[in-house]
């Protein structure tokens, strides 16, 4: 598989779950192990640009499939929009859910750069924020739409 | 949580799929999106031998919409691929409804919806809408391919009619030959819980007369209810206020929920009796504006 734009091979046993893989096999521990069941979404990775919880793929699956986590949303030492828009914002707390919800909002914005609030919401509706942070999360995502260069120094 | 130990195997064609889910003996399972099974072998509470990942297979992944409104699902179009399909929705309003309402919108992603017709359910969504639109899955095993309604398909919570060698390759909506409408509306706690209780609804209208209803139930049943009194209320008559009442009636009747932390029987109950009566209700007024 690609993980984050370099070609990655390796053997696994076939119910290594991809969230444990990213973690575990290649160290990349940005994405994070929740609720371990489909709920919370703070495993989400990008699965051929569209999100996915990784604690319900296994890694095999992802053989052959391009695969992004919150690790490659920087670039060159420039964190991405939605990255500066969660902190001008205020979108993370304890930040647990934050990776999670990074990605499934830059998979939002990749597709629709525009999104209303409802269309935020309804995006980042499979993930849970146990701070229960959703309007700076949904604010953050805006800022973001409306920098889309970014911006913070 | 990690499922057992299971052998894993990614075939490139149906053949070779069907040939191992045979040799598999009945300790092989098929994995399409596994939004379902994967869970379910994480808790242990599946724990096939063989997993036979028919991701990588030519052609399930095609959603055809034919000249005369048939619609045909491959076994690997997910849900997101039918919550995008303006065509389909078009067609099909109840498809339409029902899409953005599965799951989450990132289990939608991966999930499939012959996948969730396979996983049978007693709370899927997709079991109503086809039950409603009386669909059948078309399946393939090493003796050739068969047809099977949605209502032989499903035969108990979890339990379907498939043989331990054959792949359920499509699941088909006939086309209408008349005037669409319905709709799909599902009361959850939370977007990705189990539906406390769901209403598929789908008929056909010549000038003002019903002459096809399709309405299914969800979560009020230990399977998916084809609420046949229901619809019988519909055919032949205008959606009159009494028509919609009566069956709206006859699908509170034909609900069978059990008490749980989502409410009481009575309360599904309820729910089912609004949800028939409003979809219906919005499908009059519709239609009332357009003639």
């Amino acid at each position: 598989m690609t993980v984050n734009g370099e070609v990655v091979t390796r053997d696994v046993e076939a119910r290594l779950l991809l969230v444990h893989f990213l973690r575990d096999e290649l160290g990349l521990t940005g994405t994070h192990w929740g609720c371990d069941t489909s709920n919370c979404g703070t495993c989400v990775v990008l699965y051929d640009d569209e999100p996915v919880k990784s604690c319900t793929v296994l890694a095999v699956m992802a053989g052959g499939h391009d695969v992004r986590t919150v690790e490659s949303l920087e670039w060159e030492g420039q964190l991405d929009p939605v990255q500066q828009g969660f902190m001008e914002c205020h979108g993370l707390q304890c930040g647990f859910c934050t990776s999670g919800m990074l990605m499934s909002a830059r998979a939002l914005l990749d597709r629709d750069p525009d999104p209303s609030e409802a269309t935020i919401r309804e995006a980042i509706s499979g993930q849970i924020c146990r701070c229960t942070g959703y309007a700076s999360i949904v604010r953050s995502v805006r800022w973001a739409a409306e920098h889309p260069a970014g911006g913070v120094g | 949580m990690y499922p057992s130990r299971f052998a894993y195997e990614a075939p490139r064609t149906l053949d070779e799929a069907i040939g191992l889910l045979h040799d598999g003996a009945g300790e092989a399972k098929v994995l399409a999106g596994g939004q379902s099974l994967v869970p379910l072998m994480k808790l242990r509470f599946a724990n096939p031998e063989l997993l036979v990942d028919i991701n990588n297979l030519p052609g399930l992944d095609r959603l055809e919409t034919l000249a005369d409104g048939t619609i045909r699902v491959g076994a690997l179009v997910r849900h997101r691929d039918l919550e995008r399909a303006g065509d389909v929705h078009r067609i099909q309003p109840v498809v339409g409804a029902a899409a953005p309402l599965i799951a989450d919108p990132i289990v939608r992603t991966r999930g499939t919806l012959v996948g969730s017709l396979c996983h049978a359910d007693p709370q899927g969504d997709w079991a109503a809408v086809v039950t409603a639109l009386r669909g059948y899955v078309v399946a393939q095993g090493p003796g050739g391919r068969r047809e099977i309604p949605i209502g032989d398909f499903v035969t108990g919570p979890f339990q379907n009619v498939l043989a331990h060698d054959e792949v359920a390759v499509e699941a088909v909506l006939p086309g209408p030959r008349h005037t669409v409408a319905g709709g799909f509306l599902k009361l959850e706690r939370r977007v990705g819980d189990f539906a406390t209780a769901g209403t598929a609804v789908a008929i056909e209208l010549d000038g003002d007369r019903v002459t096809r209803a399709g309405i299914a139930l969800t979560g009020v049943g230990s399977r998916t209810v084809d609420a046949t009194g229901a619809a019988e209320a519909l055919v032949g008559r205008a959606l009159t206020s009494e028509a919609i009442a009566a069956a709206a009636d006859a699908a509170a009747e034909a609900a069978q929920p059990t008490a749980d932390h989502r409410g009481s029987a009575a309360y599904k109950k309820h729910v089912i009796h609004t949800f028939v009566t409003r979809i219906l209700t919005r499908v009059s007024t519709t239609s009332e504006q357009a003639a």
